[in-house]
């Protein structure tokens, strides 16, 4: 019987929040992530609403696909009135991931003729985002 | 009294009784152990015997090929005679050699954290880090030239938290560029042309006709070349 | 006196060559030449965002070292995501000490880096060095008034520690462009992210945002695309070949800033990606008409 991974769920806003260095709670809820972020509306989960399930240590973020739709643009950081770092969380959620070897990108996957047509700038920070 | 002329050392965790200044290859052997898997040319070119090993009072681990390394007193020592890397498939004669065919064939050198480990773990001194990157940056010449001395012990591969297949892709680059990149040398296309022509076959079935003390005489009377003065 | 040394990142080698070559020819042509690196590995592309992790700051470190070993105190980049993620190397391990000691003592076969190379982008080297007055002197005249986006991508621009402008509305492009005859297009999207990375496994995003900024630029009245970064490069010109024939964004040229300099100071066609070589000889007034 393969060995499955999983993600403990206990005290995951107190994990990310290691992780990340920021302060969940500095988050008023103003949404000016959300109204900003280019791929908000591919998300299952809008910047912001990631941010409150972090709030109520809401467990199945875990399971969201907001946090790989994420493209690291930084466009939240920048807006956020309060200074909160939300890539930095997003971060944090893949890497729980990603350092349990729960890979996003399954590579072995990814056909050669893919593979040729993409710079390989792409590639690098592809795997860097979702494989571990 | 200790002999000086003997030494402990640990073979995977156990400790023996073996002489002292020997190869790991012999060491092993005198212990009782029989080789067969993890040896084969006995002279540091086939790299069938990569080994892991650490100092006594030391942390780090270290790599060598068991043929070639020395025992020390208290080396703990185990040997890894294989290495699951998978090798691509690929005709080398349908290769398009375009910028990113190493890529396409271990797309996982786009993983490189450039950490070194594949050159600390090197028994051969190649800058395997730096031909990593050469190969993520679509530079054959450079994967080739850099490569030349592996001889695919596979340490390189074990070691790398990125899984990538160190001396896999850089046999491919090696073929790639003997196919397509590097020149054709002209002393060996006149050799062959002299060859087909007939001009040794005299010579070779001279040789053909002799008797096995004449090969052996005529053996031990060859030209050496002198070994240079510095030693080579 | 600093020293500059030039960082290309490996994109420039191969599948983004011509960011390269031209501005190998601008800057030797402002008498700045690029001096590359003598050894160098890749960067990382993405600076990595958790707070434990330094793992993925090495590659970015040991090309730090790489120029201090040459004794240069400036580290020149013309890609975006090089720069971004090596300008943040760099004040992650000059504000956390601890960091720079357990990175230094990692890599125990390098020199141990010593804080003192800054990262620089060309267009900051065009702008605070050489001058919008100087580029404008050398222009030659190709570009006169062709509409020219600006498009910026995310890695110059954010977080704001690093960014060369202001991240809501730059102007740098642009302005460097202007210095040499081109009319410059403000769009709303100039700083908007192109999808990045998602063109991999998920290239519907990265195709959807990147056909928006096009459609946007067009918008605006640009004919012309200039981008800095080799993704975005990359992306826009998917979505242009992919989603060619909506809004007309099909007819757009998207080429490197420095493609677009090297035309007009002076470059032979032949030296210019074809799609841009063409359009300038299309606005080129014929010899009766002179």
């Amino acid at each position: 019987m393969p060995r499955t991974r999983t993600i403990a769920t206990e005290a995951l806003r107190a994990r990310v929040e290691e992780m990340s260095g920021e302060n969940v709670f500095a988050c008023y809820q103003c949404g000016a992530c959300s109204s900003g972020c280019p791929l908000a509306e591919e998300m299952d989960r809008l910047p912001n609403q990631v941010v409150r399930a972090l709030q109520l240590d809401d467990p199945s973020l875990l399971e969201s696909d907001a946090i790989w739709v994420c493209a690291s643009c930084l466009a939240c950081e920048v807006r956020c009135p309060k200074g909160v770092d939300l890539a930095k969380l997003m971060e944090a959620l893949r890497q729980l991931h990603l350092r349990r070897s729960l890979d996003r990108l399954p590579l072995d996957d990814v056909p050669r003729d893919e593979i040729r047509r993409l710079p390989q700038i792409a590639l690098v920070a592809s795997l860097r985002k979702k494989t571990g | 009294m200790p002999d000086p002329t003997m030494t402990q050392i640990y073979i995977m965790g156990k400790a023996y009784d073996v002489p002292a200044g020997v190869t790991i290859m012999d060491a092993m052997e005198y212990a009782g152990y029989r080789f067969v898997r993890g040896a084969g040319c006995r002279s540091g070119f086939c790299g069938a015997c990569g080994t892991v090993y650490r100092k006594a009072g030391e942390y780090r681990l270290e790599f060598a090929l068991a043929c070639q390394e020395m025992v020390q007193p208290g080396m703990h020592l185990t040997q890894l005679p294989f290495t699951p890397a998978p090798r691509a498939a690929y005709a080398l004669g349908e290769l398009d050699p375009t910028e990113n065919v190493l890529l396409q064939y271990y797309p996982e050198i786009a993983r490189c954290v450039a950490c070194n480990t594949c050159t600390k773990a090197c028994p051969q001194d190649i800058e395997v880090m730096d031909y990593i990157q050469a190969a993520l940056r679509g530079d054959l010449a450079r994967v080739a030239e850099l490569s030349f001395d592996c001889i695919q012990c596979g340490l390189c591969a074990m070691r790398c938290p990125a899984d990538i297949k160190h001396y896999h892709l850089a046999q491919m680059a090696r073929r790639l560029h003997g196919v397509s990149g590097s020149p054709i040398p002209a002393h060996l296309t006149a050799r062959r042309a002299e060859i087909e022509a007939g001009a040794y076959d005299a010579e070779l079935d001279a040789l053909m006709t002799l008797d096995l003390d004449a090969l052996k005489a005529r053996y031990a009377a060859r030209e050496i070349e002198k070994e240079n003065e510095e030693g080579s | 006196m600093t020293k500059t040394r030039y960082f290309p990142g490996c994109s420039l080698k191969d599948t983004a060559r011509s960011f390269e070559t031209s501005a190998r020819s601008v800057m030797e042509r402002l008498q700045r030449p690029l001096v590359e690196l003598e050894r160098w590995n890749c960067c990382g592309t993405v600076y990595s965002l958790t707070a434990d992790d330094l793992m993925h700051h090495v590659a970015s470190i040991r090309n730090l070292i790489r120029a201090q070993e040459e004794g240069a105190d400036e580290l020149v980049v013309l890609c975006a995501m090089c720069y971004n993620t090596l300008t943040r190397v760099a004040r992650r391990v000059g504000a956390d000490r601890e960091a720079l000691d357990k990175i230094n003592a990692f890599m125990n076969l390098e020199p141990d880096y010593a804080g003192g190379v800054t990262v620089r982008h060309v267009l900051q080297v065009l702008r605070d060095e050489i001058g919008w007055d100087r580029l404008a002197s050398e222009a030659e005249g190709m570009l006169d008034g062709i509409p020219v986006a600006g498009y910026y991508g995310c890695t110059l621009l954010r977080p704001k520690e690093i960014a060369i402008d202001d991240p809501e509305r730059p102007t740098v492009m642009t302005d460097a462009l202007e210095a040499v005859g081109a009319e410059p297009v403000r769009f709303p999207f100039a700083a908007e992210c192109c999808g990045s990375y998602q063109t991999v496994d998920r290239r519907d995003l990265s195709l959807e945002r990147s056909y928006r900024i096009l459609r946007a630029a067009r918008r605006a009245g640009a004919e012309v695309v200039a981008t800095a970064c080799p993704l975005c490069q990359h992306n826009l010109e998917d979505a242009r070949r992919q989603l060619g024939e909506r809004d007309g964004i099909g007819s757009l040229t998207i080429v490197y800033f420095t493609e677009l300099l090297a035309a007009a100071l002076g470059a032979p066609p032949e030296r210019l990606p074809e799609t841009l070589a063409a359009r300038l000889a299309a606005r080129a007034p014929t010899e009766g008409e002179r």
